[in-house]
């Protein structure tokens, strides 16, 4: 059986900001891996640049943290490699929605069977506080003169239209449901998505943990069915707005599992790897002979 | 009988030794049948090679196919052509002033128009290609395959050759398409051996066959199959697109998995994630794909990934000119980089060491956890060349796997305090993989310490640093020293690198028919870079030439650089096109 402490790194203590919201995913995350009983030396995280993504760090699994930007592609290749590994891609919103945004529409299309978490700050916090590609319209920081007029990428839709076949929304606020969005997820035989709403306690002061706290709901409480598409592009587009806020108007952000089906994977279609693991096998004394007779 | 051909300009006497040139608009097959006419040269026994141009179109716009055949062995093209096969009068435009006095011109006087004073020397092979493809029952497109029936007739005199290479070709099409081709050429074939019957100086005697016929970029797949590859991520590009194409070809056979990225980003990123995951990985591009690669490459070096990067240059900046040569990114792929790290760059002169160098980049880059870059460029890549399957049996029986300090699973199970950087006499660190027990680790982009964890201290920088430039001294120790070919002390050396081999080898014999003795020093590895053994040639040539595709002499540069080496002669080439071996043999003879 796997164990919080078997997750545990002996050497280093994470070194975020004090009641930063990367604290609550983490332990997540940590809580979901014990629950599935999965072997640490059999998961694999994979992160790019940016505060979240030093958690790899600190959990004992095996980790890659690669570029900004572009965890993705080597997520998706440690995946093929190796199929018997639970490839988890941990990353933030700048990593995902701004310079690695291709990779992840990619990888949602081709339905490969890794979870990606993205660490949704909706600000640049180690660069100490830019407007990132999901900052809220009309936000004004010390990298816009003005309040900026570009609206934020909605990542629930974009799953959505990509083909992710397991979408959903956490908030670092609620341990207990981001733990059971993260199981699901890993258990999801696809590409799943999970967009967490993760509080920059230092550079964001519009998005807080009471901020969300007065705004989140989540889906199943309305009755929602993963499984209908469209009513989830309407909750995937009722919040983040592609506008400023009315007057007295107020958000509701919805939380938990929007979207979830069954499509083949892109493992699935790769007869290479069918009965064995690309890395399982033997590369020794490979007979190209064959070949060489049809270049006579 | 045979008779003896005279070169029109500077190439020696040789019993058999012409050139086959078919030119037309792209879209009509010019590349099938080019590659086919090389394919009965080789059965035939001769050493052959060829050399295409062709625009960036898939319709329209101008392809030509030169096929170069000997009965001695030859290394390159040349200028003069002896059958020009025109599908179009544009290819008379273009070619009538490569053709030697005694050339045969072929074409269809239906399609083209010819002037009567146009040609004074050369014969005139007038076929109806259209008419016959009609008369077979062939579509209009199919005059190529007329064509190459018709040149064959006017080469050899038996048909059983070509049809026993379209029976394989079309094999796997059916009996109606096999039946069909065949068809169409014998058309071609039997309307010259009735109308044109000796008209031909060319006569082709068969030889034992002992090569197959291979194309560059076919020769780099084939070494990373026969290394073990397992994961090829490439981005379609001109030239290495052969690499891709090749590769996916066999994945299902040799169980690779081969796949086209969203852009080289992605493609450097996923090759060095599967590597990391412990299978061999490749990703190939020209320069422009390579520099969307770079900050993937760093990512390889600092994380000591094994990675290998094929990169086939075309004249740039920019698009430049996609389907043309060039050797422009010398100094871009020794130096890609922010910061610095420690690299491979090899650079194959021809289909052998291009087999045999991907081979060898596989186990230097596991063995040393380090970057490879396989320079190569269009002219290697998309040209074809016979090869003695002796030499390549030997090559694929010679080679060894070696994965270098990548732990077994019984070795990893071992591990009771795992550091994935250990520092070792020699730099190099046990590499432990993913589902490796007791092997966990984080390879971190992060400068990091032995166990892989972040660290910015002032001696840990310096010594992490100084551990993954030691690996590259361990490397310089055991890389082969470079090649001379020819005379050792001869009476100019010429210093090269890449595919400038095959024209410079080309010019060499044809200059010692002469009595001018030339040698050359083909620099394999450009880093680490072999100073003391090139100086050491380099100060004991009696003159001294380097040849290079390139505006600014970069290679020129980086011998100064790490020789102090001047050299008294350079010859420079950057309009798209390959070394010419009269060219080289012409700057030789002004300088001696």
């Amino acid at each position: 059986m796997t164990t919080l402490k078997d997750l545990e790194i002996t050497y280093d203590k994470p070194n975020w900001c004090p009641g930063c919201g990367d604290f609550g995913v983490w332990v997540s995350l940590k809580n979901a891996i014990v629950q599935l009983n999965l072997n640490p030396w059999e998961v694999v995280l994979v992160s790019g640049i940016g505060c979240s993504s030093k958690l790899p760090y600190w959990v004992k699994t095996y980790g890659f943290n690669g570029l900004h930007g572009r965890p993705m592609p080597a997520a998706e290749a440690i995946r093929l490699a190796n199929h018997g590994l639970t490839v988890i891609v941990v990353a933030g919103d700048g990593d995902q929605y701004g310079e690695g945004l291709s990779h992840f529409i990619h990888a949602a299309r081709r339905n490969i069977n890794i979870t990606v978490l993205v660490h949704n700050n909706q600000i640049y916090g180690l660069t100490t506080g830019q407007y990132s590609p999901a900052t809220d319209m009309g936000e004004k920081n010390k990298a816009t003169p003005v309040p900026t007029v570009e609206a934020p990428v909605n990542p629930i839709s974009l799953a959505l239209s990509a083909g992710a076949t397991f979408i959903a929304r956490g908030f670092a606020g609620d341990n207990k449901q981001e733990t059971e969005l993260l199981i699901e997820a890993i258990k999801h035989k696809g590409f799943s998505f999970v967009d967490t709403m993760q509080p920059c306690v230092t550079f964001n002061h519009k998005n807080t943990f009471a901020w969300f706290y007065e705004r989140v709901y989540k889906v199943e409480t309305k009755n929602h069915d993963p499984k209908d598409k469209t009513e989830a592009f309407e909750i995937a587009e009722s919040w983040p707005l592609r506008r400023l806020l009315k007057e007295g108007e107020k958000e509701q952000i919805a939380t938990g599992i929007i979207y979830q089906e069954e499509r083949p994977t892109w493992e699935d279609g790769i007869p290479q790897i069918s009965t064995m693991r690309l890395v399982k096998q033997s590369i020794e004394n490979i007979d190209i002979n064959s070949i060489l007779d049809e270049l006579i | 009988m045979m008779q003896e051909m005279k070169s029109a300009k500077s190439g020696p006497p040789s019993m058999v030794d012409f050139q086959w040139l078919i030119g037309g608009e792209a879209g009509y097959g010019i590349m099938t049948v080019g590659a086919i006419m090389g394919k009965v040269f080789t059965r035939l026994g001769l050493s052959v090679f060829d050399y295409t141009e062709y625009p960036s179109l898939i319709r329209g716009g101008h392809n030509a196919y030169y096929v170069r055949a000997s009965d001695e062995e030859i290394f390159c093209q040349k200028q003069p052509v002896d059958i020009l096969v025109a599908l179009n009068r544009e290819t008379i435009d273009r070619h009538k002033h490569e053709l030697t006095p005694q050339a045969l011109v072929v074409y269809d006087p239906n399609v083209t128009k010819v002037e009567s004073t146009e040609f004074t020397t050369q014969t005139l092979i007038l076929i109806p290609f259209l008419e016959l493809t009609k008369q077979v029952g062939a579509d209009r497109l199919m005059i190529n395959t007329v064509a190459v029936g018709a040149s064959i007739a006017l080469l050899y005199n038996d048909f059983s050759v070509l049809e026993g290479i379209l029976k394989d070709i079309f094999g796997r099409k059916g009996e109606k398409v096999i039946a069909l081709n065949v068809d169409t050429s014998r058309a071609g074939f039997d309307y010259v051996v009735k109308n044109f019957a000796g008209k031909s100086q060319i006569a082709i005697q068969e030889k034992p066959q002992e090569n197959l016929f291979i194309g560059g970029a076919e020769s780099l797949a084939l070494g990373a199959i026969r290394a073990g590859v397992k994961f090829a991520a490439i981005y379609p590009m001109t030239p290495i697109n052969a690499v891709l194409t090749t590769l996916s070809a066999y994945a299902l056979k040799y169980n690779i998995v081969v796949k086209e990225p969203e852009d080289e980003i992605a493609g450097v990123n996923m090759a060095i994630g599967a590597s990391f995951a412990g299978v061999r990985s490749i990703a190939a591009t020209s320069g422009g794909g390579f520099a969307l690669m770079v900050e993937g490459l760093g990512l390889a070096a600092q994380t000591e990934t094994p990675l290998v990067v094929i990169e086939g240059m075309r004249p740039g900046p920019a698009t430049g000119m996609p389907t043309w040569t060039d050797q422009g990114d010398v100094r871009f792929v020794l130096h890609a980089a922010h910061g610095d790290f420690p690299r491979i760059v090899v650079a194959p002169g021809d289909c052998l060491e291009a087999f045999t160098y991907v081979m060898e980049a596989f186990n230097l880059a596991e063995k040393y956890q380090m970057l490879v870059i396989v320079l190569t460029d269009k002219y290697l890549n998309e040209g074809h060349t016979t090869l003695k399957i002796s030499n390549l049996k030997s090559q694929i029986s010679n080679y060894k796997i070696d994965r270098g300090k990548m732990l077994t699973d019984e070795e990893a199970l071992k591990e009771t305090d795992y550091k994935r950087y250990l520092f070792t006499e020699d730099g190099i660190s046990p590499r432990s993989i993913p589902g490796q027990q007791n092997g966990i680790a984080l390879n971190g982009s992060d400068e990091h310490d032995e166990k892989g964890l972040y660290n910015e201290t002032s001696k840990m920088r310096t010594t992490m640093m100084d551990k993954r430039f030691k690996k590259l001294d361990a490397v310089a120790k055991i890389l082969p020293p470079p090649v001379i070919y020819g005379d050792k002390d001869a009476s100019l050396t010429i210093v090269g690198f890449g595919s400038t081999k095959l024209p410079v080898l080309e010019a060499i014999k044809w200059l010692k028919k002469e009595g001018i003795s030339v040698n050359f020093l083909q620099v394999v590895y450009l880093n680490p870079f072999p100073a003391d053994v090139v100086l050491q040639i380099l100060t004991g040539a009696k003159k001294t030439l380097v040849i290079e595709g390139n505006k600014t002499g970069q290679f020129e540069s980086v011998v100064r650089e790490k020789t102090g080496f001047v050299f008294s002669n350079h010859f420079r080439k950057y309009d798209g096109r390959p070394f010419y071996p009269e060219e080289i043999v012409e700057k030789v003879r002004s300088l001696l």
